[in-house]
């Protein structure tokens, strides 16, 4: 179990819950649009070598909602900002599904500063085939369980029956995802324009059988980088984070 | 007292049995089982009764649009409000309304609500609405920001209507170079303005501040009570005195020459399974970000089983009993419509007469027994009770045109 510290640094006027472990590089991990849970064995192999840095998404968990916010550019711009204040510019970025998304925006528009990025089953980019699938007419625990080909490993993160406390917590990301993200659905058309300049050692990580982002969007990232790698993770759905932590982690460097 | 038809303009042609097996009738529900060749039917049908409507002494119709499922036909209420413009006389066309957050293009719609109250001469009653959860996602329309658009479309209406063109309109959700439609309002200073709603707070206060009457849909008579103590004291704090002018009611109400046939009818105000708008998923009815904050944890439970509808309704003996739907000979109606009105005293009523698979036939008859029977001896009590309608009442059409506002100390807020 890691030893959080919490703190609400104040970035555009939004107090951001920041929770940090570990030590080493730092390491900012942009969390799902279902949040990332207190403890997880993912964080417990990374904060050995890295010092971890994981926020709640302004607007998602306790983190304060910017009632102006209008796009996820603008959470990658705060993030941006929040680096600048902790001095931690070149901190890896490691973003998973929705936050595969942010941490791509901000490396296209710093693309000499991240030590490196992993984008795990990014959002941010329409797949070839197939949708981002839409939060906005599954239920809650349906869309979370869609995140896991493993559905014990659901079972181990959230329970069988996740408490009301989280649905509420479900329901109010859900709703600030809406209003940064409702059209198009959870992805920018002009990213994939903007990304070839990224620097950082990049690695893309995608579960075989992820649900949530077609794997085939990958041709499209690989595209738009060439120097990224892929990494595909056989029996595993779009939380390669909470299915298959050591594999991931394994795979994010410094 | 303004008494109005209403009918949802049920698709009752769809195969029911499909919707069970589908397990939805509602927003996803395939619309390969929509049989064109028996909606051109339905609609004629439609056509006739409110022809009928008009023809036995109702004073108004009321309209309302609903999308991609089977308990409501009309995709777009102005469509049928253009077509009451041109064929009926008398009656007023009350639309109830126009989801304004739906759309992109507010302008539009003030464009088109003008030319049917140029058409009609002058009859149209222009209501509002913010749109049902499963209308966003019909359309598209962003739910978190439903309260913020349907506001700024409303303000943009009424500007259109009023402030001489051409004129800019940066809003934040809608932004116009030029408003300056050739097509305003023959109603001076603009078409009355009502406000239906169910059970946002929100919504009802948010009428009352603008002094526009509010239509309660098919509420309890205590949840319609508790709505009109809410909006008195908002109108006593902005300056007018709430009452009858200002209280609308939506009462299921079915007539047939004998009790027991106008019960058997009845039980078609529960076709869609007992659900006001057919099955869904109660993620689709109240997507993130549309209800009320107030509201998000019965709604959570609600959709994982582990609470009550908020919108739940008793069982179909339990509304007849309790009066939610009222059914019978004209004299049974009339007498438990009395009651109604003793206990919530509205100025206006609408009288949703017709759903489901009633036959055309027992539609018409319904329609026409209401006219002769029920309505005047209704009228009588109106006049007992002293419910007014607000043409009765002449009521100025919104706080922005009242000139005999006494608002007391600590208003507005």
């Amino acid at each position: 179990m890691v030893e959080w510290r919490e703190s609400q640094p104040s970035i555009a006027g939004v107090a951001v819950r920041l929770r940090r472990a570990g030590k080493g590089q730092p390491l900012l991990v942009l969390p799902h649009d279902i949040g990332a849970p207190a403890q997880l064995p993912l964080f417990d192999l990374l904060a050995t070598r890295f010092e971890l840095l994981v926020p709640d998404h302004p607007g998602f968990g306790t983190s304060e909602r910017p009632e102006w916010m209008r796009n996820a550019r603008d959470l990658a711009v705060m993030y941006r900002w929040l680096l600048t204040e902790l001095e931690a510019s070149r901190a890896a970025l490691l973003g998973l599904g929705f936050g595969g998304w942010i941490a791509a925006e901000m490396a296209s528009m710093s693309p000499a500063d991240p030590a490196s990025l992993t984008l795990v089953g990014p959002m941010g980019i329409k797949p070839p085939e197939g949708d981002i699938m839409d939060q906005a007419i599954v239920s809650y625990i349906d869309y979370a369980r869609a995140g896991f080909h493993d559905q014990a490993a659901f079972d181990a993160v959230y329970g069988a029956e996740p408490s009301t406390d989280q649905l509420v917590a479900w329901d109010h990301g859900r709703e600030m995802g809406f209003r940064i993200a409702w059209k198009p659905y959870m992805r920018s058309v002009t990213l994939e324009h903007l990304l070839g300049g990224i620097r950082a050692p990049t690695t893309l990580v995608w579960g075989e059988e992820d649900r949530v982002v077609p794997v085939g969007a990958a041709k499209i990232w690989q595209r738009a980088m060439p120097r990224a790698r892929l990494v595909r993770i056989p029996g595993c759905g779009h939380c390669v984070d909470m299915e298959q932590p050591e594999a991931l982690a394994r795979l994010i460097t410094a | 007292m303004h008494f109005m038809y209403f009918t949802e303009q049920p698709m009752s042609a769809y195969p029911a049995e499909e919707g069970l097996k589908f397990g939805a009738t509602a927003l996803m529900f395939p619309n390969k089982h929509f049989d064109p060749a028996e909606g051109s039917r339905l609609y004629n049908e439609f056509i006739d009764q409110y022809k009928l409507a008009e023809a036995v002494g109702f004073d108004g119709i009321m309209l309302n649009e609903h999308h991609n499922a089977p308990f409501c036909m009309q995709a777009k209420a102005n469509v049928f409000a253009a077509v009451l413009a041109a064929i009926t006389e008398r009656v007023k066309i009350v639309i109830l309304g126009n989801p304004l957050p739906l759309s992109e293009n507010p302008v539009r719609l003030a464009e088109e609500l003008a030319m049917i109250d140029m058409i009609s001469k002058g009859r149209l009653v222009s209501g509002f609405v913010r749109g049902g959860g499963q209308e966003q996602l019909a359309t598209g329309a962003n739910p978190a920001y439903n309260r913020e658009r349907f506001e700024e479309a409303h303000d943009l209406i009424v500007q259109a209507w009023t402030r001489p063109g051409p004129f800019r309109f940066e809003g934040n959700h809608y932004q116009q170079r030029v408003v300056n439609p050739w097509a305003l309002p023959l109603q001076q200073p603009h078409p009355r303005i009502w406000i239906p709603g169910v059970i946002s707070k929100e919504t009802v206060i948010w009428a009352a501040r603008h002094r526009y009457p509010y239509i309660a849909l098919n509420t309890t008579i205590e949840q319609t009570l508790k709505i009109w103590e809410l909006y008195d004291g908002i109108a006593a704090e902005v300056g007018f005195q709430g009452g009858p002018a200002y209280h609308g009611y939506l009462k299921q109400v079915h007539v047939a020459e004998t009790d027991e046939k106008a019960i058997e009818n009845a039980r078609q105000f529960t076709w869609m399974q007992g659900e006001f708008t057919g099955l869904a998923h109660p993620v689709w009815s109240t997507p993130s970000g549309y209800g009320s904050p107030e509201n998000r944890r019965g709604f959570v439970e609600f959709s994982t089983g582990r609470g009550t509808s908020p919108r739940r309704r008793p069982n179909f003996a339990e509304q007849i009993e309790n009066n939610m739907i009222i059914a019978g000979r004209p004299e049974t109606v009339i007498a438990k419509l009395r009651h109604v009105m003793r206990e919530t005293r509205p100025g206006i009523m609408s009288l949703w007469a017709n759903d489901g698979g009633i036959s055309q036939a027992d539609s018409l008859n319904c329609i026409r027994l209401l006219g002769q029977e029920v309505l005047p001896a209704l009228r009588e009590t109106a006049k007992e009770l002293g419910l007014e309608s607000p043409f009765e009442a002449n009521t100025p059409v919104s706080l922005a045109q009242s000139t005999d506002l006494t608002p007391r100390a600590a208003a507005a807020e």
